[in-house]
């Protein structure tokens, strides 16, 4: 049988804000297999925002154990975490984040500058990932030149552009309209049946949860649902397009 | 390397979407590099008049003035009273082993006439000694001789600033000119020795043997009187040695009672002017390290840009810690950033240094010197202070948490 991609015990994670103590995590246990789409729903203060951090090693949890791909980042080191997000972990954020007065070619290769990739490869491979979410011709273009969805678009290619393990979304759809949402998710569908890329992604709206094939609802700091989505049918897809 | 090319693409990227800015924070490096370098060449161009200054007087040189006079009460300076006579000169050379050459004159002013053309200059009266001991050769024609002095012919040699007031373009060698009246036969012209350090024109002179300034310009109120004996030591470490023996003879061929004061004074002339070219040399050290100073101000002024730009770029920071940059990644970019703004200020400031320099020698006539290692420094000491400023805000920049950095507005 294959090693899940994630695998979470018991995840504790207690922020101090001066005196005051917040349990932002009180007992996360989940396991997520390699090829899943999984979305994790949630209001805010619910606990979701501080997983997702966890899971891209971008903060340490208080207690419990976190393995990605078999590995524990516990005992790393800043620099080495660092080499993990770029070598196993690919992010795709609310606010795009892409660099401004940067082309899109660029910031997609962003990843690989870090990852050592030689100057040749490096160009060709963020093609690649630019022509994967259908951003041919927009090559040079600045984020400012692009519109909302097409940014969104160029921040799945940096995100992929490494082949990561994981893709960890955080509202991926926030910032977008919901025709431009339903372009990104369809993407999102995309890379998951073609390319067998394993996505993890933050929402609040369930519409946008029920493109993913599992839903897991937080509440608290602890996981309170956790089910498998049934594949949407045409109809119904019709129904949440409009 | 890759990361190295890169971090470099990157850093030379912010600075040029930046102009403005990164134009004015190296103008404090600017600033600083070309007054380091303007105050250096400033320095040692003091220094190397001097320096010479020394040359053209030879070195190792004491000189033997005559005494001063009192006249009801009122002492004058020395020299006022003829005391020397050129025989002193002569037993200074013959007993006094240490001596190497010893050079007894007298001057005056006189005018001198050429054709139409007259002119006002010092005359002095020389032994051929002089000419080796000042260092000092012939442009054109030849010295006097020995035969010259003994026989007290009317011959001259001209500084050049005499021949160009006297002669526009005319040879002067074999011409006759008039001294106080007196036809003299110019027989050579000296080489330029330019200004001394006081700005006093060492060509504007006229050297003629001794014996005739002595007898035929000028006069004697005593036989074979001097005004005064130039003396050349064999080294530098004999001069205080060579200094008393002369005062000694001096006062016994005087016939100086114990009691009694010189009638003379000796002065060791190198070592006054290389006190001179101490002073110099503090001086230029001084002007060097005010000018650092500004450098150094120049680098507080890229240390307060850094931090400024690591603020504003703090999301940027954020999201390439994201995507995998270590730390040493983010910290060499802004490293670079700071190096590189340092380094073309240097460069420009080396630009505008020796412009500078160049323009202030053209109009105060001051003498100025550049040397390469001064410029080295400058464009060094610039990179370092780059280094050296620019490493807290990079460092600030490199320990940024990445997810307060994302969620940076």
């Amino acid at each position: 049988m294959m090693e899940p991609v994630i695998q979470v015990d018991e995840l504790v994670k207690v922020y101090s804000l001066g005196e005051v103590e917040v349990h932002a995590l009180q007992g996360i246990s989940l396991s997520i297999e390699r090829g899943e789409f999984v979305a994790i729903m949630g209001a805010s203060g619910s606990g979701k925002s501080t997983f997702m951090n966890i899971l891209g090693f971008l903060d340490p949890p208080t207690s419990g154990q976190y393995l990605l791909d078999g590995i524990n980042g516990e005992h790393l080191s800043r620099d080495e975490l660092a080499e993990i997000r770029n070598q196993k972990i690919g992010f795709v954020f609310q606010g795009f984040n892409l660099l401004s007065r940067t082309s899109a070619e660029e910031n997609v290769e962003l990843p690989l500058i870090y990852a050592g990739t030689p100057t040749s490869k490096r160009r060709e491979m963020a093609r690649n990932a630019l022509s994967q979410v259908g951003l041919e011709g927009r090559f040079h273009h600045h984020p400012s030149q692009l519109s909302g969805g097409e940014q969104q678009r160029v921040a799945i290619a940096r995100a992929l552009v490494n082949q990561p393990s994981i893709l960890l979304a955080d509202e991926p759809t926030g910032n977008l309209d919901s025709k431009t949402s339903v372009e990104i998710m369809g993407i999102f569908q995309r890379l998951n049946r073609e390319m067998r890329i394993t996505i993890i992604m933050i929402t609040h709206e369930p519409d946008i949860a029920s493109f993913a094939k599992r839903n897991i609802l937080f509440r608290d700091g602890k996981i309170v649902d956790d089910h498998v989505n049934l594949p949407l049918s045409n109809a119904v897809r019709k129904e949440v397009e409009k | 390397m890759t990361r190295l090319l890169a971090s470099l693409r990157i850093a030379l990227r912010a600075l040029m979407v930046n102009k403005m800015r990164s134009t004015l924070t190296m103008l404090g490096i600017i600033i600083g590099v070309g007054a380091v370098i303007a105050m250096i060449a400033v320095g040692s161009g003091a220094k190397k008049r001097i320096a010479e200054q020394i040359a053209s007087m030879g070195s190792n040189m004491l000189i033997v003035l005559s005494g001063s006079s009192t006249s009801g009460g009122l002492r004058f300076g020395s020299g006022t009273v003829p005391t020397l006579t050129a025989d002193d000169g002569k037993a200074i050379a013959n007993e006094i082993p240490a001596v190497k050459y010893v050079a007894p004159n007298l001057n005056g002013v006189a005018q001198v006439v050429f054709g139409n053309q007259n002119w006002s200059t010092v005359v002095t009266g020389q032994v051929p000694e002089f000419l080796e001991i000042r260092e000092w050769s012939l442009s054109s024609g030849r010295p006097f001789t020995q035969q010259d002095v003994d026989g007290a012919t009317k011959v001259c040699l001209l500084g050049q600033t005499v021949v160009d007031n006297l002669f526009g373009g005319v040879d002067p060698v074999g011409q006759v000119i008039r001294i106080k009246n007196l036809p003299m036969t110019v027989i050579g012209v000296l080489d330029m020795k330019g200004q001394s350090t006081m700005g006093q024109d060492l060509d504007d002179t006229i050297i003629v043997p001794l014996t005739t300034a002595q007898k035929k310009l000028f006069g004697m109120q005593f036989p074979g009187m001097v005004r005064q004996i130039a003396v050349q030591a064999r080294g530098p470490e004999v001069m205080n040695e060579v200094e008393g023996q002369i005062a000694d003879l001096l006062r016994q061929r005087h016939h100086l009672q114990p009691k009694q004061d010189n009638d003379f004074t000796v002065r060791n002339l190198t070592e006054i002017l290389s006190t001179a070219e101490q002073s110099a040399s503090v001086m230029s050290l001084l002007l060097g390290a005010i000018a650092s100073i500004s450098l150094i101000v120049g680098g507080i002024g890229i240390m307060n840009i850094m931090l400024v730009s690591v603020t504003e770029r703090t999301r940027e920071i954020g999201i390439r810690i994201a995507v995998g940059a270590k730390g040493r990644d983010i910290l060499l970019q802004f490293l670079i950033e700071s190096l590189v703004l340092s380094l073309i200020g240097g460069m420009m400031g080396i630009g505008l240094g020796v412009a500078g320099t160049l323009v202030l020698a053209t109009f105060t006539q001051w003498p100025v010197l550049f040397s390469i290692e001064a410029i080295l420094l400058a464009f060094l000491f610039s990179g370092s202070v780059g280094v050296f400023f620019g490493f807290y805000p990079a460092r600030k920049a490199s320990l940024l948490n990445p997810i307060e950095a994302l969620r940076y507005e």
